[in-house]
């Protein structure tokens, strides 16, 4: 279960969500009941520490592992009932950046973009020509067609690996950890493509971070995956939350007594108090 | 004692399913062979990279374990006064048995480890998810492909092997010891039986080039996603496979007397 900040109810779209999942791996216990509706066409960013499962939340949305128990919704689709070939069909609505790019390294920069164009031969030669070099420009590497990916700085991976992720048009853009290992251009600058392509194409983007600021700056949703449970809400709503947790996570610098001290925190409230039940 | 006996067990029991996920795995790329698009693109590449890159390797190899095989062979056959079946010795050696096992032992260590390297290494950099989250599956894309190269260049490979065995038996017993030229090469046609020998030969070649491409596969498709993980997979390959070519090298001669 989420503790929701928001004081207002939202309605469930079933665009893209989670109902009541569970999942663990082994004795590790990742989700216990977790619910969560993304708001479509929005950015939505999960964050936590590492090992609170965020890259298996994004990886359930694009059903490469199946949770214990619960739903999924993907597009008004219940992908936890699907079968590997009918998962492509509602794939072809997903793109993925992967935290390392995962592009094909065997080929260079241009067949990796032209690569899901041709497996899905809906385009001809030229028009796939020019979509690619059309979201190179997008993305700021036209003149790097001709590269291989062992070739290309962590940036330019990851703004490659955007472009092969968003070239089919996603409805859905999912986003493992974009920001990692980048310097603070490179990231600002994934962030600034993020926020365009979110606006240009109307794409509902969910992203993985741990990143605090560029989270704050770009999500309008936010999903805070902790030890003891998950807490939601924009990010003015969580900047404003009273709930220690929340905010020794979002102010690493303050612990939990010094956030007493001055005042942000009332109280420590219990798990009950939070609504938590995991 | 009932420990022993439960790892006994427990080993047995995972075992078996390892066995039945292989097999399954095996059948998805039969599956895959049939299914449209076909990959002829990644399958020359493939070839390439299983067979033309082997050559060098088989053809010395073929030609050291020929000639070691000659000077053996002539050692102990002149003692009694059979050196003019130096060919048949060599050739039916090499045909029958030193060919086709010595090749897949090469073809495992050099192309089986390099395959389950690279294929781990897909799935150690996610490009295996990547391609699932295109809608490719990668069994069609990746495995298949280098699972049918595999099988398509063993027999030749073989081959090759064996005619370069069969050249540096023919310059160590021909050029060196001196024995009649047209003497080896009658003695080795008369032995060598086309339909049992040659037919053997590649009938075992095809079937270690389905236990070399099968097992390299998926050991490297079921990597744990480490660099130990991919260094634990390259090694097992090599032993599995090697252990399987040499066993099943048994059966195939005791049911089928090849």
């Amino acid at each position: 279960m989420t503790t929701d900040l928001t004081s207002t109810p939202r309605t469930d779209s079933a665009h893209l969500a989670f109902r009541n999942v569970c999942m663990a791996f082994g004795d590790r216990q990742v989700f216990d009941g977790l619910s969560f509706s993304f708001p479509p066409g929005r950015i939505s960013v999960i964050l936590g520490g590492s090992g609170s499962g965020k890259s298996t939340a994004l990886r359930l949305i694009g059903g490469l592992i199946q949770p214990l128990s619960g739903t999924i919704i993907v597009d008004g689709n219940d992908i936890t009932r699907l079968s590997e070939r009918q998962m492509y069909r509602v794939r072809a609505k997903l793109g993925m950046l992967f935290q390392g790019g995962a592009l094909l390294d065997w080929m260079s920069v241009y067949d990796n973009l032209a690569f899901p164009l041709r497996e899905r031969r809906q385009l001809r030669g030229d028009a796939i020509a020019a979509r690619v070099r059309e979201t190179l420009v997008a993305v700021g590497l036209d003149g790097a067609d001709d590269l291989l990916p062992s070739q290309l700085s962590g940036g330019m991976i990851k703004r490659a690996a955007l472009a092969r992720a968003i070239i089919m048009r996603p409805l859905i853009l999912l986003c493992d950890e974009p920001f990692s290992g980048l310097d603070p251009i490179s990231a600002r600058r994934i962030e600034a493509l993020l926020s365009e392509i979110n606006q240009r194409f109307t794409i509902t983007v969910v992203v993985v971070s741990h990143d605090i600021p560029s989270t704050m700056r770009m999500a309008s949703q936010v999903l805070v995956l902790l030890p003891d449970g998950a807490v939601e809400g924009t990010p003015a709503e969580l900047q404003a939350a009273t709930d220690p947790r929340i905010a020794s996570f979002l102010n690493p610098d303050l612990d939990a007594a010094a956030l007493h001290e001055a005042g942000r925190v009332e109280a420590l409230p219990s798990r009950a108090q939070t609504g938590t039940t995991w | 004692m009932v420990t022993p006996v439960h790892d006994l067990g427990a080993a047995s029991v995972r075992f078996v399913e390892e066995l039945g996920r292989l097999a399954r795995f095996g059948a998805n790329i039969a599956a895959a062979m049939l299914r449209p698009p076909l990959r002829i693109g990644r399958f020359v590449d493939e070839l390439f990279k299983l067979g033309v890159l082997s050559l060098i390797i088989i053809c010395l190899c073929g030609i050291a374990v020929g000639a070691v095989i000659g000077l053996q062979g002539y050692n102990t056959l002149i003692r009694f006064g059979a050196a003019n079946s130096l060919g048949a010795v060599v050739g039916l050696s090499l045909i029958r048995e030193l060919g086709p096992v010595l090749t897949a032992l090469l073809v495992t260590g050099r192309a089986g480890s390099a395959t389950t390297a690279e294929i781990g290494t897909m799935v150690v950099t996610e490009q295996l998810d990547g391609l699932r989250m295109m809608s490719v599956d990668p069994v069609h894309y990746v495995v298949t492909p280098k699972a049918l190269a595999m099988i398509a260049v063993m027999p030749l490979l073989s081959t090759l092997f064996t005619l370069f065995g069969i050249f540096g038996g023919y310059v160590i017993g021909v050029r060196i010891m001196g024995l009649d030229a047209g003497t080896y090469m009658t003695s080795l046609e008369d032995a060598v039986d086309f339909e049992n020998d040659v037919a053997g030969s590649l009938l075992k070649a095809l079937v270690f080039g389905i236990l070399v491409g099968l097992i390299a596969t998926y050991r490297g498709y079921t990597t744990a996603p480490t660099s130990a993980g991919v260094a634990a997979a390259t090694t097992s390959t090599v032993v599995i496979a090697s252990v399987c070519i040499l066993v099943f090298d048994y059966f195939i001669t005791a049911l089928w007397g090849v």
